[in-house]
């Protein structure tokens, strides 16, 4: 049900939500979500998203199937950029589309928090300097943001 | 079977992806993240901190318990910083 796409160009945030409740009358909750590139106080220049192609998408639609099997949901979208990007680009794209508020938030919040901790991505971060300040590290607070969908 | 690296671990080891062909003995992923460390200097670097290095059997993760027999692609690479 849920779509993924793992892609180099930009995405309208709004078409892929318009997207997801087009034609339906039994959606009452849509709950969107959209990572962008900061600049980290202005030291960052440029950031670059390394992926694993075949395995992201394959990680990406196994959490849909998870928030499909928890939540009764009606549609989900996600969009995760690769490639190099600027502070204010977009990354992610999360949609849920759902009955309630309550399942929609959820589902979304769940997605990306697997998404942070299961999708082969990696980030690059170039400073303004034009220093490599090398491969961003993983937080561990990622992982206890994670952990938590194992015990509900 | 092949052997697939992301990020800094391909940076270290200095190939995206291999041909590699394990002795018999290397039967779980743990034992081929050791025997990988032992192939020279850049294998070292890169699996320095072995319990760091995430990896996957075609394209599904999984614990270092988990057999290679019959794998066709097995990456491996730092933990994941997407979303």
């Amino acid at each position: 049900m849920g779509a993924v796409r793992v892609q180099a160009e930009d995405f309208d945030a709004a078409a892929e939500s318009r997207a997801l409740i087009a034609g339906r009358r039994d959606v009452g909750a849509l709950a969107s979500f959209v990572g962008l590139c900061r600049d980290e106080g202005g030291r960052l220049a440029t950031l670059e998203l390394e992926h694993y192609p075949g395995m992201a998408e394959a990680e990406i639609a196994r959490a849909i199937a998870e928030a499909e099997a928890r939540w009764p949901l009606h549609g989900i979208t996600v969009v995760h950029r690769f490639g190099k990007l600027k502070p204010g680009d977009q990354i992610v794209y999360v949609g849920v589309a759902a009955a309630h508020r309550g399942e929609a938030f959820a589902a979304a919040e769940m997605l990306m928090d697997f998404l942070k901790t299961r999708a082969p991505f990696w980030k690059r971060a170039t400073r303004v300097d034009g220093a490599v300040e090398g491969w961003v590290e993983a937080k561990a607070g990622d992982d206890a943001q994670a952990a938590r969908w194992d015990k509900a | 079977m092949k052997a697939v690296y992301f990020a800094w671990v391909r940076e270290r080891i200095g190939k995206n992806e291999e041909d590699i062909a394990p002795p018999a003995e290397v039967a779980t992923v743990g034992d081929l993240v050791a025997w990988l460390a032992g192939r020279g200097e850049n294998y070292a670097y890169a699996f320095d901190k072995p319990q760091v290095i995430r990896v996957a059997i075609d394209r599904a993760h999984v614990a270092r318990e988990a057999r290679i027999a019959g794998a066709k692609e097995i990456a491996f690479f730092p933990p994941m910083t997407g979303g």
